[in-house]
């Protein structure tokens, strides 16, 4: 094996995707390179970051020769052949731990793969490891991992956000060119913008939910973090589609991502609801959203004041649905046939309840009760047939809004990152770091976060772009133009150099 | 507060959660929190809106009745906590 010095690591750690599998093709470089120096970048600064459970180094250089031998044979030419990528820990991975970061699947080695992980496994891709997160996807700031909370590259003081704010820290910090992440009420875009990063959550349905360990199954869905708009569309050319083992999968043609990228927006339509701007929105991130709104009407966009007058709603309708399908879900966590089993069980239903109770951590526990709660006998017309019918009247804002504009644009989150420890002791104030985030999951419409900027505390501020169903494509290519006039996502923490 | 320590007695046994007693008045004050926060949708106007289950309101596919699954008892078994000759072992149901 080839040794790579520090220059060349940050050199190949530095390359889109494109880059990356372009240098592959034409032998400038091997895989077994690529893979080596985000392996070297991983070992040097994740003790401290904890963006990774689980670091398959050993797999990964294996596949890496591998996938140099098919390479060099012409019998892999895909967009990802040789392209590293990790996971959150969440997607099932035969033979590897997926932990969901729960003391419950703390030695939980899948015994075969989600539907993601064998696309990207066929597609050529390596695996890296396993992303941390909040536990069973759950928490908006990664301190609900029962292993270890993840640190914001930017600031190793502040919350990477969550809860796919493993897979976002280490795009951010180049431990990884690309992760796939879920999202079930923002937990890629909230992520995506505390670290700045790009991350789109397709429209629900897109992309199949095989083998990803379920939290709210209305709401959840995979999507890619990356660098680059450019970066994601590649990825999502080849993890969306139909597949039958999801019985929510949609059965709507995948278009290539990555064709349009280049359309002009000129003309484009863009609606900013005004209760995303309304009291409690930072405002320093406000000045930074309304600098990108600029740059884009400079181009041609056509801004449009729209509303979204039930959008205040979708935090309470959030907390009935998503732990009502949470303790439904999660009742599979039953200490016989997988996951944490308790001591000296004195009966069957001893060891139910104790294994769930040592197992799981406080937020699942009280997620799991508020489901409970919502869906026991008398209450149920009261919170989930009411939640679910106030979800109606959310989504059909959006209905009406998409009548009139192309896409939507907003702030990811109200603020920049918060800090470690700020926020653990106010659930409430925790749940609303996701208030713009979650009408869109209940919609169950695309959503993204791309960077557009700093605000004083040198903390990255990302934009929420919001498009009709099944509208990636469009999306991608709106990031994407932005992106190609400006170098904020191609900025790294000073730290992680 | 919304959620009473019983609710939380009641709620901990259906979810199969072994609460501690020490817990359940912290537990009691967090879920009050949420339902607190839930109870604003009491006020919003329904009559006649149809409960939305899923966002692109599909409805259940239906296939062959065939089997689609081979037999991988002993790989899948092989995460289990305890099993014995393909079983998986709890403690006595009957005496």
């Amino acid at each position: 094996m080839s040794q790579v010095d520090s220059t060349q690591t940050a050199e190949l750690t530095q390359l889109s995707l494109k880059a990356l599998q372009r240098g592959i093709q034409s032998s400038q470089f091997s895989v077994m390179e690529v893979t080596a120096a985000y392996l070297e970048r991983i070992a040097r600064f994740d003790a401290g970051l904890k963006s990774y459970i689980t670091v398959t180094e050993e797999q990964a250089r294996a596949q890496a020769e591998v996938i140099d031998n098919q390479i060099r044979a012409g019998e892999l030419k895909g967009a990802l052949a040789g392209i590293p990528y990790a996971l959150k820990d969440l997607f099932c991975t035969d033979g590897i731990l997926t932990s969901c970061a729960s003391k419950m699947l703390a030695n939980f080695v899948a015994p075969y793969d989600a539907h993601v992980t064998s696309k990207l496994k066929d597609a050529g891709g390596v695996l890296l490891g396993k992303n941390n997160m909040d536990e069973f996807a759950m928490g908006s700031s990664n301190e609900n991992s029962a292993f270890a909370p993840v640190q914001n590259p930017w600031n190793t003081d502040y919350v990477p956000g969550g809860s796919s704010g493993g897979g976002a820290a280490a795009v951010a910090a180049r431990l990884a060119p690309m992760v796939l992440g879920t999202d079930t009420g923002g937990s890629i875009r909230q992520p995506a913008s505390f670290c700045g990063v790009t991350g789109i959550k397709p429209t629900y349905g897109r992309v199949s939910r095989f083998g990803m360990i379920a939290f709210a199954s209305s709401l959840d869905q995979c999507g890619p973090m990356a660098v680059s708009a450019e970066d994601c569309a590649i990825t999502l050319n080849e993890i969306a589609g139909f597949d039958e083992r999801d019985s929510t999968s949609a059965q709507v043609d995948v278009p290539d991502y990555t064709a349009n990228l280049n359309d002009s927006i000129d003309g484009l339509k863009i609606g900013l609801p005004q209760e995303f701007f309304a009291e409690g929105l930072d405002q320093q991130v406000a000045a930074v959203i309304e600098r990108a709104v600029k740059a884009f009407e400079a181009r041609g966009a056509v801004i449009k004041e729209v509303t979204l007058p039930n959008s205040h709603l979708a935090v309470p309708v959030y907390y009935v649905v998503a732990p009502a399908e949470c303790s439904s879900n999660l009742s599979r966590f039953d200490g016989v046939r997988f996951g944490h089993r308790c001591d000296n069980p004195q009966d069957l239903n001893d060891l139910y309840e104790r294994s769930r109770w040592e197992g799981f951590g406080d937020e699942v526990k009280r997620r799991i009760m508020m489901g409970t709660y919502a869906l026991s006998s008398g209450y149920y017309d009261a919170y989930y047939l009411k939640a679910q019918q106030v979800r109606r009247l959310i989504k059909q804002d959006f209905v009406d809004v998409f009548n009139d504009v192309d896409v939507i644009m907003g702030p990811s989150a109200p603020t920049t990152a918060f800090k470690l420890g700020e926020l653990v002791d106010d659930q409430l104030a925790m749940y609303l770091a996701d208030i713009y985030t979650i009408p869109t999951s209940l919609a169950g419409l695309p959503g993204m976060s791309f960077p557009i900027g700093f605000a004083d505390n040198g903390l990255p501020v990302g934009m929420q772009l919001i498009g009709n169903y099944f509208e990636e494509a469009r999306m991608l290519n709106i990031a994407h133009q932005y992106q190609q006039q400006t170098d904020w996502h191609l900025q790294t923490p000073a730290a992680f150099a | 507060m919304a959620v009473t320590e019983e609710d939380v007695m009641k709620v901990s046994r259906l979810a199969r959660l072994a609460i501690l007693e020490e817990n359940v008045p912290v537990y009691a004050a967090k879920l009050s929190g949420i339902v607190d926060m839930v109870e604003q949708l009491n006020a919003v106007d329904t009559t006649g809106v149809e409960p939305m289950s899923n966002p692109l309101d599909s409805v259940q596919r239906l296939r062959e009745d065939v089997a689609t699954e081979t037999d991988h008892r002993e790989h899948y078994q092989a995460c289990a906590p305890e099993v014995e000759k393909g079983l998986y072992l709890v403690p006595k149901v009957l005496e």
